[in-house]
Parts: structure tokens; C-alpha cells; sequence
């Protein structure tokens, strides 16, 4: 006997107690709790977004469309940033102004590669205010996983409104399983010694959040 | 399950050795105290707690109860998505696939992010026994692996240690396995992190093979979900070229809705956050992003004896948040190697006896390592009523009956006047005369008197072994911890 069909048959024996329970999925959950927390207007959502990034120790910035080219070089130019990696869709007029290389994302660098690279610069898929979290899914203004995860400053670029949703179960409406997704709050953290915070451990130690658009 | 650490004294006595190390005690009680509180102003920020908590264990109970076609369903859709999956009856079988897969790479080397099963099944062991290095890579983990230890809580393993003693290890062995701790590294946090960071980073650039547990597995896309803070888990599961994750069978939820309830109680429940730094979400391999090479391994190793027991079968709804350690009394004075187990605390009480049986001395005296006070209960985000359980487990213990063993049916003999017995009723007594341990759940009197062990002996005996039991130690914590907080000699 193969080690599924033991493992299976286990199951079944397991459970041949039990009643049948013909209830489908649909009925045995009761989904009595809330698609998203209080009330809120579009802009107090992402003023919520702000909020709560910032106290998961993101740096947050706001500006307008055509403010962000500025606003990208001057945050790169701070960070000591000689080099940036951008993803192939992200729109070429957002770094325009920065006095940097930029380094694309290619499927035939290296992890060592990567390490050399001060920055990177993304978009993102969804970003949830309650929660104060960015989720990456991939997309071309995204790109590999691992971009956003070697190089120690990463700049995240959130469309306002559009892309801000209030809570977890509204961002999962929002998302794409087949894709692959990294949920993102604040930079990377531990509290393994004596359960004191430091940022910055194995993924990107600043993270920067620009809300871009809206007023 | 073979992750029963060897030579293990049963709960009692580890436990009373450990209440008399009062560095021990006081690094426990400084890190339980703190993220319980943290915990409950997380929790009551979400006014649907209640409903959320709720559905989290029908969820749960559901899936269970549907377990083979959820499983089958996995399967079908982790192998569309481009992924290989294999099941484990056992320990041996999981870790026979894992080393043959890892073989087959031609590595030597593989970096792991903290995943309980493959510590429960002694996976670095088994693998290290094969000429495979398994890198642990979570800041605590590497801790406890550097310092040649055993975790001692499930989210925080190094819990057991203070600052002072992190750098000491770091210091004396960083060097024998990679790049040594810089020679002036003192004993703040950040430059410990940053010292993990660096001795860490060399491994993950090269690393062509990586290992991981998962928190969730959604059956209906085949996605896998793992919750972390550092880092360290998106480095293994992104960069190596070949990714294995073993998963036991319970942590499947059916569907990608279903995650809008864990991922709302998983982290205010286990780190107290609205949510932790990282969560990644991978479906099979995905084209040029990521591994090319993805085995999910299915992993049983006694958890079918589990779902085969009608009381003790809630303990599958598990989701590893640690947050019933956090309120234990029992756990805050025991520390967690005292369970002789890598499930510590109340969740480690009623799941290492079933999934191991309550054969040997540590199994059977884990029922009785609680005081019934119920504050696990309430803490537990999937509602399993943990002290229902250990009664439960407490009579099997002393009365024996049917029970499922490796997928048979058994009747298993009373433990009367066995080993087992001597030390299942020690640490009842251990657990019943600590007076803060009783303190501390107040609830006591009313919740638990339907509990309370019917078949614990007359009281006069249980209750009075304990007159030689160490009194306090007599430096309070407070102090203790002034003492060595500021203090740079490393005072103990
Ligand atoms: S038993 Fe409940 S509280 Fe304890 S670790 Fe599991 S889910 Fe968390």
C-alpha cells in the first residue's frame, strides 16, 4: 500500500465516528463577522493607510502625479542610493530624475547580483489601511519576488484611492492566488531577543511608502 | 513522533529544575507578561473577535471532517500549479523524502525557515545523518542551533534566553559555521540582529535548496502561506532553486476566503500585531520568479490517531499562534523545555500525547502539567477548549481504553501503579501546589469544577508530596532584572 492510500484510509477511519454531514461548505461556516472594521470616507481610509504604516515604522509620503520624479530622486539621493532596481513595467517617467543606474530586473541575475544594488522601486497590487500592509503580486510594475527582498531600501509606490482597500478580507477579494504574493508590513522585524523590536533583519531595513495621487 | 528529546525527565521533574533557574524564570516571565498584554489591546482593537474566533474553528472543524477529499483536492491542485506532492505516513517516511529529494539536488546544504513539523520529525537530525547541512535561519532558531539548545517556546524559541547570553553564543560560535560575530559585538538587540543578518546573508545568496512548513494550504487554489517577521522565510522560499515544504495534513483550509479569517487572528493572536511583516503566498512554481522545483510533502506522523479521538481531535484546529503559552501559569514558571516536546505549553500538553501516545513517562505526566485554570481557552483564537482535552487525556492515562496507534485500534492498559502513572500524579502535584499557578487563574472554582480530574488520587496524597518543592527563589524578577538590564558584565 502507497503511503497516500494509508495516509487516506487513516482518515476515513478516523472520521467513520462521525456523522455523516451532508451541510456544505457554504452552511458549516458562519461568516458573522465584519467584511471591514467602522465607517469610513475614501480619504480617511488612506489617511488610515498612512497611520498605520507609519506606526509599523514605514516612512510615509504623499504627492501628486506629477510631483513624483522629484520626490523619487530626492528620497534615493537621501538613502546614498547609487543604484536602483525597477521592474520592466514600471512607468520610465518615475525615476527620469534620479542621478542613478538603474539596473533591471532580469530572470538571469544573480542573488549575489542583487546584494550590490542599493534600491529598489515598485508599484504594488493592493494595499489594506486597517492593516497598514502592501501586497506585491508579481505584476510588471513589480517584478520577481526577490527584487523587493535583497537590497536593503525599498520604495513602494501606492496609487491613491484605487489601490487602497480597507481591510484583510477586502484585499483578498482584490488578489489573484495564482500569482505569487508577498504581504508586506513595515520592514522587516524581530523580537527574538527579549521581545524588544529591531527593524531590519534579513528583508529591506527602510521601507518607504509613497501615496501617490489623490489630495 | 520522533521529536521526543532524548533522555527527556518527565514534566515534573524538568520542571522543577527549571523553576529553580532563576535567569530562566525571569526572561519568561518578562516575555510572556509582555506580549499577553500586547496581545489583548491587538484583540480588542477587531470588534468581531468573537465571530471571527468562531468561524476560525469551523473552518477548521469542517476541513477535518472532510479531511480525505481536502487532501486529495491539495494534491490535484498543487501538481496543476506545476508542484509535486508526497505523503508521510511517518516521521521516517517524511524525512526519507526530504533527504532523497535533497540528494537528488547534489547539495549538501539547505537553508530552513522555522517550521514546527520538521522540527517535530527531527528533520536537521535525520538529514545531518545523511551528510545534508540544514541551516537554521530565523533569528531565534539560529540561536538555539548555534547554542546547541531546544526551543522552548513555539514563536519565540530562544525565549529561555537573555541579551547577555545571545552574544555569548553568537561570539563563541558563530565562526565554526560561517562568518564569525564581529569582535567588538555588545549585547543591544540591534547589533545582535545585525550580526544574524550578516552571518546569515552569506548562506542565503548561495543557498540552491531551501525548506519550510507552511501555515496554511488552501485546497481550492493548492496555495501555500507562510506567516514570519524577519525575512528569513521569503529568502528561502524565493531565492534557492529547489523549495520543499512539509505541511502536516491539518493545516489545510478549503478555500482562498477562508484565509480572510486567519490572517485577521494569526497575528494579534501569536506576535500581538494587526499583522506581521511578511506573509508569502506562492501557487506551485511561477515562471522565471522563485524556485523551479516545488515538493510539497504531506505529512500524517500520528496526527490521524489525533482526528481519530472524538474529544481530543479539536487539537488539529491548531494554528501555532503560541498565544495559550503566553497566559499559562504553568508554562510562565516551567519554561517550555520542561514539556519535552517542540509543542510546549497547553497546546503542547494535549498534542504530544496524541501524537506520540502517552507511552512513556513525558507523555503520560503532560495531561496533568496544567492547573485547569482555562485562560488557554479563552486566549485561543480556534476555540479549542484545551483543559476539556487534557481531563480527557488525564483518564486515558489512568484508565486506559480504546485508542488509534499508527492508524490501528488499540486498547491501551491502565497506567496504575506503572511509571507512567508515578509521574503523571508528580506532576499533578506539581502543578496544583505552585500558589501563583493558582492565583493566577482565578476562574478556577467556577469553569473548571466540572473538570477538575475525577481521577486524580484522594487529595491528602497528591497534594502533600510537595513539601520539598524549592521555595521561590528569593531575588524578585523586578530586581533581578534591573540588575543585569543596564548592566554590561553580563550578570546573571
Ligand atoms: S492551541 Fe490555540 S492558542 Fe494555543 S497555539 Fe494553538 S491556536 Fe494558539
Amino acid at each position: 500500500m502507497s503511503s497516500r492510500e494509508r495516509v487516506l484510509g487513516r482518515v476515513r477511519r478516523a472520521l467513520a465516528d462521525v456523522p455523516a454531514d451532508a451541510r456544505p461548505y457554504e452552511e458549516a461556516v458562519a461568516r458573522d463577522y465584519l467584511r471591514e472594521h467602522g465607517q469610513r470616507s475614501v480619504a480617511e481610509t488612506v489617511d488610515l493607510l498612512a497611520e498605520n504604516l507609519a506606526d509599523y515604522r514605514a516612512i510615509v509620503h504623499r504627492c501628486a502625479e506629477e510631483e513624483l520624479p522629484g520626490l523619487l530622486a530626492r528620497l534615493l539621493s537621501a538613502h546614498g542610493s547609487r543604484t536602483v532596481v525597477v521592474p520592466p513595467g514600471l512607468p520610465a517617467q518615475w525615476t527620469a530624475a534620479a542621478d542613478v543606474t538603474l539596473v533591471q530586473d532580469l530572470a538571469a541575475s544573480t542573488a549575489p547580483e542583487l546584494d550590490e544594488v542599493d534600491s529598489v522601486v515598485t508599484g504594488c497590487a493592493v494595499a489594506v489601511a486597517e492593516t497598514g500592509t502592501i501586497v506585491l503580486d508579481g505584476s510588471p510594475d513589480q517584478g520577481r519576488r526577490r527584487i523587493t527582498l535583497v537590497p536593503d531600501h525599498h520604495v513602494c509606490v501606492v496609487r491613491v484611492p484605487d489601490q487602497v482597500v480597507p481591510s484583510v478580507p477586502r484585499a483578498l477579494e482584490r488578489l489573484d492566488p495564482a500569482r505569487p504574493l508577498t504581504w508586506i508590513s513595515g520592514p522587516s522585524a524581530t523580537s527574538d531577543i527579549e521581545l524588544d523590536r529591531v527593524e531590519g533583519v534579513h528583508g529591506p531595513r527602510t521601507l518607504e511608502v509613497v501615496l501617490l495621487g489623490g489630495s | 513522533m520522533s521529536g521526543t528529546f532524548v533522555g527527556m525527565p518527565a514534566f515534573p521533574r524538568a520542571a522543577r529544575e527549571a523553576v529553580r533557574d532563576t535567569t530562566l524564570r525571569g526572561n519568561l516571565r518578562h516575555a510572556t507578561r509582555t506580549i499577553r498584554d500586547k496581545r489583548a489591546r491587538a484583540v480588542a482593537e477587531l470588534d468581531d473577535w468573537a465571530a471571527l474566533r468562531e468561524a476560525g474553528k469551523q473552518i477548521k472543524d469542517h476541513t477535518l471532517r472532510h479531511l480525505d477529499r481536502y487532501l486529495v483536492q491539495v494534491e490535484e491542485a498543487v501538481t496543476a500549479a506545476g508542484g509535486t506532492v508526497h505523503w508521510a505516513a511517518d516521521a521516517d517516511e517524511a524525512n526519507e523524502i526530504v533527504a532523497r529529494l535533497v540528494e537528488e539536488t547534489g547539495e549538501s546544504e539547505v537553508v530552513k525557515v522555522k517550521s514546527m513539523a520538521t522540527q517535530e520529525i527531527a528533520l536537521n537530525e535525520a538529514l545531518e545523518a545523511r551528510g545534508v547541512h540544514a541551516y537554521e535561519t530565523d533569528l531565534a532558531e539560529l540561536i538555539v542551533q548555534l547554542g546547541k539548545d531546544r526551543p522552548s517556546h513555539i514563536l519565540v524559541p530562544a525565549i529561555h534566553r537573555n541579551r547577555g547570553e545571545i552574544r555569548d553564543i553568537f561570539r563563541s560560535e558563530m565562526s565554526e559555521w560561517g562568518r564569525p560575530a564581529p569582535e567588538n559585538l555588545t549585547d543591544t538587540p540591534a547589533e545582535l540582529a545585525e550580526a544574524a543578518r550578516l552571518h546569515l546573508r552569506e548562506k542565503f545568496l548561495r543557498a540552491k535548496v531551501g525548506i519550510s512548513g507552511a501555515n496554511f494550504v488552501v485546497a481550492e487554489t493548492g496555495t501555500l502561506v507562510v506567516v514570519e517577521s524577519e525575512g528569513n522565510g521569503r529568502m528561502c522560499l524565493t531565492l534557492p532553486e529547489t523549495l520543499i515544504s512539509v505541511v502536516g495534513i491539518e493545516k489545510i483550509v478549503p478555500r482562498w476566503q477562508d484565509l480572510e479569517v486567519f490572517l485577521q487572528t494569526l497575528p494579534r493572536s501569536s506576535t500581538a500585531e494587526r499583522m506581521n511583516p511578511y506573509t508569502s503566498m506562492w501557487t506551485g512554481t511561477t515562471d522565471e520568479d522563485g524556485p523551479r522545483t516545488f515538493h510539497l510533502v504531506l505529512l500524517d506522523n500520528g496526527r490521524t490517531d489525533t482526528l481519530a479521538d472524538e474529544v481530543g481531535r479539536q487539537a488539529l484546529r491548531c494554528i501555532r499562534c503560541s498565544a495559550c503559552l503566553n497566559v499559562c501559569p504553568v508554562y510562565e514558571r516551567a519554561g517550555g523545555h520542561a514539556y519535552g516536546s517542540v509543542y510546549p505549553g497547553p497546546i503542547g500538553a494535549i498534542l504530544s500525547p496524541q501524537l506520540r501516545g502517552t507511552g512513556s513517562e513525558i507523555d503520560a505526566s503532560l495531561p496533568y502539567a496544567s492547573s485547569l485554570c482555562g485562560a488557554c481557552y479563552e486566549v485561543c483564537p480556534v476555540a479549542i477548549d484545551i483543559p476539556e482535552v487534557l481531563v480527557h487525556l488525564r483518564e486515558r492515562v489512568v484508565q486506559g481504553g480504546p485508542a488509534v496507534r499508527g492508524g490501528n485500534r488499540v486498547v491501551l492498559k491502565p497506567a496504575k501503579g506503572h511509571a507512567a502513572e508515578r509521574a503523571a500524579m508528580r506532576a499533578a502535584q506539581w502543578a496544583f501546589t505552585r500558589p501563583g499557578a493558582l492565583r493566577a487563574g482565578q476562574r478556577l472554582a467556577s469553569r473548571t469544577r466540572r473538570l477538575h480530574p475525577r481521577t486524580l488520587p484522594g487529595p491528602g496524597r497528591a497534594w502533600s508530596g510537595s513539601r520539598d518543592l524549592p521555595a521561590v527563589p528569593a531575588e524578585p524578577f523586578r530586581d533581578w532584572w534591573q540588575r543585569t538590564r543596564g548592566g554590561k558584565d553580563g550578570a546573571k
